[in-house]
């Protein structure tokens, strides 16, 4: 068993309407150090594989696939064992 | 003409759309379910407004996987028309048949009110009824209706007038001012490259009558008529 | 996660709401002590929320007989109106308060799922929605939240489920601070011989349930509305459920498939007190006994207890009763939608609800014990003693404004009389393709397909009112919003009531109670607008005391030919003004009032029942003969609002210029009503441009049709005065008030967008 833990983020190139509301809030609220916010989103995927390669591939497989648009998106994972 | 209006779960202008393809412009029109793997001998998909599998993960990604889409990839291949409203567009969008994404309204919320759009393109099956630059109004109902595409795809579209409607003032200008949901360049509906798949997010079928506000969406089901 | 006590002590009974008087009564109805999970759930089932045990003998005022009523109160879960045609309406309204003040976006969404599911359990598919909320002051960061929060919860739910959000009010008062008020009323269309009965009948056929799993969500949510908010209660996060309305539209259109059929026997939502409250109510109205076994009950938390499956307030799920050997049937359509029917028992003879959990049964209880047979009380009620200083206003101590522009003005930038775009932009107002008037008339108009008819739907509720005289402001809601309805031209039918209270047990809230009730009584009986249903909402407190009293009424009305229908607003140069009713002296309890003189005080306007009865005949005449450009009821702001409303409209906007106004200050010398001679002969300008007395409306018509209304006006007894003309790009009332249109829209349309754009980040 594999816990797979995906990071979706939109793409450099891409505006991200809700990061900018973020960061116009954070410095309203007085957090003037932050230069740039980026709402992503975040899986958790419980895989039932014996071969971490396999479960790679599998997850690789998903976002491809359905998880993630790559017109807009980018995706990373980080891969655990349960 | 015949159509098919295809529902699927989460589909809610399904029975509107039925209802000015058949009621009001008395074509032959079928429901088909999202499920079956065919569709009927019908001239024209219509692929309904509404949220599709509630709009989880992302609009339209849940749905382009419903076994109905294969055989709407086929009708479109054949050459025969297809028109994605709404949640339609973004399935359109996210299975590929349209290029581009959507993204949240830049207001973060959803709108619900009637939008001037300019007719960019009059030489499509679907606005051949129209006079160049004519202005339509008709109403748009999304929280994600913000069309984004990359600059060689926006090239692209321009060159080869894939840009159908954008939106605009009620004197025609397409400034920021009268863009509603941050759309590139204010794109409210584009068509493929062959011109038989359009998508768009107004909704034409809640102004197909003159006791809704508005009978301009009324041109594009005449337009296809033909 | 709750633990299973080893017995039931005197604090655990405590703790459940339970006095020792129903304790006592619990032990003879069952003939033994309650184990744990019986007591949790006599305890939800006897609570305000479900059984009305405060509320009920108060509620026995409201007329519920009428000609069309196919349902009455209280029979199922909504009333049914008969409206021809083959078809018939079933509506009600229900609050969401408390829910919506911990976790607007939430509280509201699970609100609008709520009564969704009331509606078509009826077998009636949901055709329109509208939404009745009520909050603090806007220069509160925490009432924008709130705010924000609630629109986008409603808009959530309604946009995804595809049922229109078709209009409603919004009122902002500091009474609501930390207890907003969030209504959702839903009215849905049947036809007469598809209607389904929450009943379980007919031994020995199956018990089902469909929809989402169980969890420990909305644990004891109905004795969560039952209680005063506190300042922990935003610690009582576990009692806010989450909504799926992709779930819900899965499950309406399962539901409604399913009624196709004839395996159907009964249906019945799960909403407040769950899987405790549709068993043994189905039961109890299908005088059955009825069998479950909890472990067939779909879980999505492991190691719950009996008492917290039976308790949840998971939301989206449905019990439905089919006919024995038709399992197939209904197995097979909750598959197409992807959903999963599961048998969880069966109709049994007798007349016990029994609980099993496996071979183990641990509950066994009279059904209708459960459902019918709970206690009532008749509390204790005292006339407040707030009503005598706050009813006494001395007119000679109130002086003129300087400026009547500047008080329009500050009036429309008034967010409770403002426009509501910012709100009902964000629902989708259309879908369904059948809202023929949009949010922002005097009622919003649907048409219904296949047929001539419209239904016309207004929510009203001046809460001022209610405060200073309870009786008459109960009395000027149902009259109200009957004449809301009228104006488009429909006829009122029938109304369900969301009654909106602080704490019962305490006397001059009971009396406030009492009064509205008997007020909202005596008007529908005039009106012969029966009471459907409807819902009762106690305990609306926040530390800084109760709320105004709020008895909202949603209105229904009928509008034979949708043809007929006539819009709130000015449509062309030339039309000719009429103001319909008689002015007077009556600024108590008035916005004007509240607004420019900082006073919540005085007597609000009399309600003379005959004459707003005869306002409203002349509007549905008026409108069926089609002789009507514009009707627009005066309500809060009184005629310089009502005419600065008629201009701004929904589109471009138009003028019109108002140069008859001695006619109206000539009347006063007539002394044709009783409620004249209290106040000074002398009609106070104030009184005339911003005074709210009742039954009175601004109709506009062709200048061939002037003399047609007259005639009309006189037919119907009503005091008529051809006050102006419409045209230009002006408002222009006498010699007082003089402003541009596109200046009073700029100030109407952004009133609340201003405000809310103040939203901090704290906010979002």
């Amino acid at each position: 068993m594999y816990k797979a833990t995906v990071n979706v983020t939109l793409k450099k190139s891409v505006l991200d309407p809700q990061g900018k509301t973020v960061l116009h809030a954070l410095e309203t609220l007085g957090f003037q150090g932050v230069k740039d916010v980026r709402v992503g989103k975040y899986f958790e995927l419980a895989i039932d594989e014996e071969k971490r390669e396999k479960a790679e591939e599998q997850v690789r497989a998903m976002c491809d696939k359905l998880l993630i648009n790559p017109v807009i998106e980018d995706y990373s994972f980080k891969l655990n064992e349960a | 003409m015949k159509a098919a209006v295809v529902v699927f779960p989460g589909s809610n202008c399904d029975t509107d759309c039925f209802h000015a393809l058949f009621d009001v412009m008395k074509m032959p029109v079928k429901f088909v379910w999202h499920k079956e793997g065919t569709l009927p001998d019908v001239d024209l998909v219509v692929l309904p407004g509404g949220f599709s599998y509630g709009d989880y993960l992302r609009t339209g990604a849940i749905a382009r996987f419903s076994p109905v889409m294969e055989a709407v990839r086929q009708h479109a291949e054949s050459g025969r028309a297809v028109i994605g409203i709404c949640n339609g567009f973004q399935i359109l969008l996210e299975a590929g048949f349209l290029p581009g994404a959507m993204l949240r309204n830049k207001t973060l919320s959803f709108i619900c009110t009637h939008v001037w759009l300019r007719t960019e393109n009059n030489a499509t099956i679907f606005t051949g009824k129209l006079n160049p630059k004519e202005l339509l109004r008709i109403p748009i109902a999304h929280g994600e209706g913000n069309y984004y595409c990359d600059d060689k795809t926006f090239k692209r579209l321009e060159d080869s007038n894939q840009i159908v409607f954008r939106y605009a003032s009620e004197s025609g200008e397409t400034t920021d001012e009268f863009n509603p949901n941050g759309s590139r360049d204010n794109i409210a509906g584009i068509i493929n490259a062959k011109g038989n798949v359009l998508g768009m997010m107004p909704h034409p079928e809640r102004a197909s009558e003159s006791m809704l506000d508005s009978v301009d969406g009324r041109k594009i089901w005449e337009s296809l008529v033909g | 996660m709750v633990q299973a006590p080893d017995r039931i002590t005197p604090e655990i009974i405590a703790a459940h709401g339970i006095t020792p008087e129903e304790y006592d009564r619990i032990v003879k109805i069952l003939g033994r002590e309650p184990n744990f999970t019986e007591l949790g759930i006599f305890s939800v089932m006897w609570s305000e929320h479900c059984s009305y045990k405060n509320s009920k003998p108060i509620l026995k005022l409201f007329p519920t007989e009428g000609p069309n009523l196919l349902v009455r109160a209280g029979e199922e879960n909504a009333g049914i109106v008969d409206v021809g045609d083959g078809l018939a309406i079933c509506f009600k309204i229900e609050s969401h308060n408390h829910p919506s003040a911990v976790e607007p976006f939430q509280g509201a969404a699970t609100g609008v799922g709520g009564i969704l599911r009331d509606i078509f359990t009826m077998g009636a598919r949901p055709i329109l929605l509208m939404d009745s909320l009520r909050f603090g002051s806007l220069e509160n960061a925490q009432t924008r939240r709130l705010l924000q929060g609630v629109v986008a919860g409603i808009a959530h739910y309604g946009n995804c489920i595809g049922v229109p959000t078709i209009g409603g009010e919004v009122y902002f008062d500091e009474s609501y601070e930390g207890n907003p008020l969030v209504n959702a009323m839903c009215l849905g269309i049947v036809s007469k011989d598809g209607i389904i009965k929450g009943k379980a009948s007919g031994v020995g056929n199956p018990v089902y349930y469909v929809g989402a799993a169980t969890g420990r969500d909305g644990l004891g949510g109905a004795a969560f509305a039952s209680r005063e908010l506190t300042e922990e209660s935003h610690e009582d996060r576990p009692a806010v459920q989450v909504g799926d309305p992709f779930m819900e539209k899965l499950l309406l259109e399962a539901c409604l498939e399913l009624l196709k059929t004839d395996a159907l026997v009964g249906m019945q939502d799960m909403g407040a007190a769950g899987l405790t409250c549709s068993t043994c109510e189905t039961a109890s109205r299908g005088s059955a006994g009825i069998e479950i076994d909890i472990t067939k009950v779909p879980r999505r938390e492991t190691a719950m207890i009996p008492y917290e499956v039976m308790l949840s307030e998971s939301q989206e799920r449905m019990l439905i009763i089919a006919k024995k050997g038709k399992e197939h049937i209904v197995e097979r359509i909750f598959e197409k939608w992807d959903l999963h029917a599961e048998k969880i028992g069966e109709v049994q003879e007798g007349h016990l609800m029994r609980v099993y959990d496996g071979p183990e049964l641990v509950a066994e209880i009279p059904a209708k014990a459960l459902a019918d047979e709970g206690p009532i009380y008749r509390r204790e009620e005292n006339k407040p003693a707030y009503l005598t200083e706050a009813q006494h206003l001395d007119l000679r101590k109130i002086s003129l404004p300087k400026d009547f522009n500047a008080v329009l003005k500050k009036m429309l930038d008034h967010p409770s009389i403002a426009s509501k775009g910012w709100v009902y932009t964000q629902y989708d107002h259309m879908v369904r393709t059948d809202t023929v008037f949009y949010p922002g008339h005097d009622a919003s108009l649907i048409r219904i397909k296949g047929t001539q008819k419209g239904i016309a739907v207004s929510t009203d509720c001046n809460s001022l009112y209610c405060y200073l005289d309870p009786f008459e402001g109960g009395k000027i809601a149902v009259a109200e919003s009957a004449r809301n309805v009228a104006a488009s031209g429909a006829r009122p039918l029938a109304i369900t009531n969301c009654l909106n209270f602080g704490n019962p047990m305490t006397p001059d809230i009971f009396w406030q109670f009492h009064q509205c009730v008997e007020g909202m009584s005596t008007a529908c009986r005039f009106f012969q607008t029966p009471v459907t249903g409807g819902n009762v909402s106690f305990y609306n407190e926040s530390p800084m005391g109760a709320i105004q009293p709020t008895p909202t009424v949603g209105m229904v009305g009928l509008l034979d030919d949708i043809d007929d229908r006539v819009p709130s607003f000015f449509k062309s140069e030339g039309d000719i003004i009429f103001l319909l009713g008689n002015t007077l002296n009556e600024i108590g309890a008035s916005h004007y009032l509240m607004l420019e003189h900082g006073l919540k005080k005085g007597l609000p306007p009399r309600l003379d029942l005959e004459r707003e009865k005869a306002l409203q005949m002349l509007m549905i005449e008026g409108a069926k003969a089609r002789c009507l450009v514009s009707c627009h009821d005066l309500s809060e702001g009184g005629l310089a609002v009502a005419l600065a409303e008629c201009c701004i409209g929904q589109g471009k906007g138009i003028g019109a210029n108002i140069e008859q106004i001695p006619l109206i200050l000539g009347a006063r010398h007539q002394k044709t009503n009783h409620a004249g001679s209290h106040h000074a002969a002398e009609l106070r300008m104030d009184a005339l441009y911003f005074g709210e007395t009742q039954s009175r409306a601004i109709v506009s018509v062709k200048p061939e049709h002037k003399e047609y209304l007259i005639k009309l006006a006189q037919k119907h007894s009503v005091p008529v005065f051809q006050i102006g003309v419409v045209g230009g790009q002006t408002l222009v009332i006498g010699d007082l008030i003089n402003l541009r249109v596109d200046e009073m829209a700029g100030i109407y349309q952004t009133a609340i967008p201003r405000r809310m754009s103040k939203i901090s980040s704290r906010d979002a």
